[in-house]
Parts: C-alpha cells; structure tokens; sequence
C-alpha cells in the first residue's frame, strides 16, 4: 500500500484544501481530543506506541522527544515545525504544504494541546515562495473554520500557527539554528544542553520537530500508535515519504511502508533512467554515507537495515547515480555545498569544510597528489565530532564514504589528471 | 524609503510576532524592501532596522548571512540556478551553458541592458523537478530543457 499517511489526500480533486481534507475526517481528531479532554500522558503513549521517528533525518524518537516539555511553566510555550528543508536530495516536505497542509496544522494542534504550546511557527525553506503563500492561505482557512485560535471548539485550548519564511541558508535546517533564526538572527546553532524543551524559541521551552513528523500524528491518534507502529517494521514504524531524485525515469515523492525494499521503491521511480546500470546511491540526504549499487540493491528502506548495510536513512533523500556518474566531479560539487553553507562558528568545520573543498577541487583540476586521499580522510577526521552541530560530520561523511567505495576513480583522476568514467 | 504598502505587509509579519521581539521580523521585512527595491543598500537595511527598533548591525547581519538577499544591484530578472548533485545529475549544466550562451554573460554576471542576472545556488529542496531555476526568488521553473528556458527567457519583459 502506497499514500497511506501524509499523502492519503493526494488521489483526491484539489488534495490541499480544507473541503477535501474535511471529507476525509480531517481535524475530527482534533475536535475529539480536545472536547473529550483526552489526557496527554494518553496521546504522548500513543505516540511513543507508534514507533514514529523523527522524519528530519535525525531518527529521534518522536514521543520521547515530546515528553521532555516541561507539563508545567509559567508562561508561553512554543511549538515549531521544520519544513526547512535544503539537503540536496530533500524535497518532501514541500509537497506535505502543497498537497496536504491541513494534516501538518492538524498535527501540530494535536501537539500543542498535548504539549501545553499556546504559539506555533512553521519555518518554511526560501527558495519556495510560492508554497510559503499557499501554506498562509491553508492557515486562513484553518483560522476561519475556527481550528486555530482562541478557545477552540468551545473549550479553553487556544493554539495560534504562523509561517516564518528562511531566506537560504542549509544550517537554519538545524532546530537550534532555526530558533535563531525565528528570533532574527544569523542561523548559528546553539550550544546544548539546555534543550530546546528548555530553552527554545524566545528562552522559553519548545519543541521542535520535522513537517512529515506532524503531519503523521492525525493518522497515529486516529488509528492508535499500534496501528501505525504495524505499517512499518521493527523499529522504523509508520510509512515514510521518500524522495527519489537524479538518474531515474520518474524523480519524486513516494509514500511507502518502512522496510519497502530500495529495489521496490527504484520501480516505483521508473528505474534507472536510459536504460543504464545502478551504480551508486545516497540514501537519505547529501550526509548519508554513499552506498554501492550491490549493497544497495540488497538493502531495504528502514534505519537497521541501512544502518548494517553502512549507510543511514536520513531524511529519505534517494539520491540515484548511473554508471556514467563520476564520483570525483559529483564529491567536489556536494564538498563545495558543505563549504558555502558553513555557519563559520566552529573552526574545524568553517577551515575543514574549505579544505575539503579545494583538496577534491585540485584533484579534478588535474594538480591531486596520491597523499592528498590520506588528507582529505585525515582533515574529515578532525572535523568529525569537533563542532556544535552536525553540519561538520555531515560534510565529512560524503568524503569519507566516497574515498572509500570509489577508491580507485580518485586514485585514477590523480594520476590522469582526467576522469576514469568520462575521460575528461 | 518603503511605500505604505510595504509597510503594511511589514506590519502584518510583525503581528506574528510578541510585542518584545519585533527583531524576529527582520527577514520577513528586508525580504519585503528587497521586493520593492530590488536589492538591499545599506540605507534600506538601516531603514528597516530603525522601523523595527532594532540595531542597524543586527539587521546587517541578517542581511550578509542568508543568501537570497541582494547586496548589490541586480538585473530586473534575477535567476537563480540550482547546480547541486541532484540538479548536477540531471545536468544543469547544459542549462548554465544555455543561459550563458542565450544571454550573452556568465554566472554572477548582468545583461548590459540590465534585464537580467545570473547566479548560482545552493539545493532548493526540489530535486524532484530537477533542473531547476528560480526567478526573483519566488518564481520556481522545474523539469527545464534548452527548449524550456527559451520560452521562459522571451516571456520575461
């Protein structure tokens, strides 16, 4: 079964509005919840049942996370969702706000009754404008039908939900960078601890999770997080939107269950596109480990599967590579990205990421050295580990995984001066 | 320096916001002068920092870190080409070269008649429509061939 979750609207004429979502049960949960004063030890189990982890590319366990809020604090709570998405391969969260925003703000009311959150903010990624307007309109009409606001349903629950647009930068998709960036600052992550279920949004506690991760919590309250937990495998609940992108027939978002095999899922994708051979994959994102086409075509889509077979589900971010990709050319353009995205806070990643940079950069402008390998794995060994966030690792990953599996092209391109896939 | 009409769409964002943190609408609000002014002097960013009642380095800042921002003049039509793998993959760079050769300049570069910029971005987050560029910062255009761009470029007055 496909479209079983975030997508179940998309069959239907005009999938984002607020009549069909309607037609489809749309936001009696909410309405049952909250007018039944159903207990949010109740919902956060359910939750916690479902086995949902954080669709971010993180993999947290949502329930968990939400049990961090503090039950009691005097004053405003926040709750924030992350549709920043800018990891070359994601694009998935763009079409939850185009085809199915009324399931995201749904999601997001349920969890701030759950959370006790009075103000909510949805980050959207600049560059799409046009989906940033849409979403403004689909939190009118949510107003207007009387789902967002003051005593909702006639009770005491008040939730107010804006957008706040980015306006390009990779690192705001890192949650303490996005609080930043919410409160009109360079996206720079913060320290932690303290938390953002602590110290979020403004100081006050908030939590932050990702747009496919809201958007699926409708369907586990609904259905009970048994349900959900039961469409997936162990421990990769529910079902999971990928985005399948680069060389295949048919590049987009498919919903399908955890544990779909990557083989399955490339069919759906229309295979490898002009006929040619698989030759590489990244699975989840531009910092998931690349993988070989014959560990890949073995591995099924969940976090242990990829996770034995060397590589990470991430964001599930399919990037597709045929036999005539260089591996050389394609690490230099994913390094340059890590290094102009660079937040510049922490040494070893603003001075690593451009290293990392030039050293491929020299190697495809015909001047590598055969030690320039053992530096770029040593210079992605000081970075690893080094920095406040993830983005340092995440630019080491590419480089460390690529040398690995596609040794010999690098080793080729020192020596030639030219690629060995393309000859130029 | 702003029109009223900015100003209120100003005012709208910063209604999103508490009364105590008028900064969080900075970006929305440089983005807006931007849209009206083409691109960000240091008088606008200054403008819109006293509008907000906020330091002037504070809005600078936002100004110089997030990349869609203009700190110079550019063309009427700013086009913006995503060159990351996915885009890469699906060879964007047949789409620079056409737009370089369509236009007559390179990336970072303007039309001599102003009309039109060319830059190079960073993932857009719509690998599925690779190639892709974007106009303006608002304007997406997915799925492009030389064929496509050409059609885009003579609609653009």
């Amino acid at each position: 079964m496909a479209n079983e979750v975030c997508f179940r609207t998309l069959h239907l004429p005009e999938p984002g509005s607020l009549a069909t979502y309607r037609s489809i049960g749309g936001y009696e949960t909410l309405r049952r919840i909250v007018t039944e004063k159903v207990a949010a030890t109740e919902i956060i189990n359910q939750v916690k049942n479902s086995g949902l982890r954080g669709r971010g590319g993180a993999g947290f366990p949502t329930g968990l996370k939400w049990s961090f809020m503090p039950r009691y604090f005097d004053g405003t709570k926040y709750l924030v969702c992350n549709t920043d998405e800018g990891e070359p391969g994601t694009f998935k969260d763009r079409d939850i706000i185009r085809y199915n925003p009324h399931q995201l703000i749904e999601g997001m009311c349920i969890a701030a009754y759950t959370l006790g959150a009075r103000v909510g903010y949805n980050y959207i990624h600049g560059e799409i404008w046009e989906d940033y307007v849409s979403f403004e309109k689909a939190l009118d009409d949510a107003r207007a039908a009387g789902f967002l606001g003051e005593n909702l349903f006639g009770t005491s629950f008040c939730f107010d939900l804006y957008a706040h647009h980015g306006y390009g930068a990779y690192i705001c998709g890192e949650e303490t960078a996005l609080i930043e960036s919410i409160e009109g600052k360079k996206g720079q992550p913060r320290f932690k601890p303290p938390f953002p279920a602590s110290f979020g949004v403004f100081g006050k506690p908030t939590n932050v999770n990702n747009t496919e991760s809201y958007a699926s919590i409708p369907y586990i309250i609904e259905h009970g997080g048994q349900a959900f937990a039961d469409l997936g495998v162990h421990n990769s609940g529910g079902t999971k939107l990928f985005s399948v992108s680069g060389h295949v027939e048919r590049p987009g978002n498919f919903e399908v269950n955890m544990g779909t095999p990557f083989a399955e899922l490339l069919g759906l994708a229309g295979g490898v596109w002009r006929g040619r051979q698989l030759k590489a994959v990244i699975p989840g994102g531009a910092s998931t480990p690349v993988m070989p086409a014959a560990v890949v075509m073995a591995a099924n889509m969940d976090y242990d599967s990829l996770s034995k077979a060397g590589s990470s589900l991430g964001a599930g971010s399919v990037i597709v590579m045929d036999e005539s990709t260089c591996m050389v050319q394609t690490l230099k353009r994913l390094s340059y990205f890590f290094f102009e995205e660079s937040c510049g806070q922490c040494t070893p990643c603003r001075e690593g990421t451009g290293w990392l940079y030039r050293v491929v950069k020299r190697i495809v402008d015909g001047q590598g050295r055969m030690e320039d390998l053992d530096l770029l794995t040593d210079v992605s060994h000081n970075i690893s580990g080094r920095t406040i966030c993830a983005l340092g690792d995440a630019a080491a990953t590419p480089v460390l995984s690529f040398i690995k599996h596609f040794r010999p092209e690098f080793e080729y391109y020192i020596q030639h001066g030219r690629s060995m896939v393309t000859g130029k | 320096m702003l029109s009223q009409e900015s100003l209120a769409k100003i005012d709208r964002e910063l209604n999103k916001y508490p009364e105590d943190h008028r900064q969080s609408a900075v970006m929305s609000s440089l983005r807006i002068a931007q849209d009206e002014l083409g691109w960000l002097s240091k008088e606008t960013i200054a403008f819109v920092a006293d509008y907000l009642r906020i330091p002037a380095i504070a809005a600078l800042e936002v100004a110089t870190f997030y990349n869609m921002y203009d700190l110079a003049p550019v063309g009427k039509y700013k086009i913006t080409v995503c060159t990351n793998i996915s885009c890469m993959l699906r060879e964007s760079d047949r789409i620079v070269e056409h737009l370089e050769h369509s236009l007559g300049i390179h990336m970072g570069e303007t039309t001599a008649d102003g009309k039109v910029t060319l830059k190079e971005g960073e993932c857009m987050g719509c690998c599925g429509g690779a190639p892709l560029f974007h106009i303006n910062n608002k304007e997406m255009c997915e799925h492009l061939t030389p064929e496509k761009v050409d059609q885009i470029l003579e609609g653009l007055k």
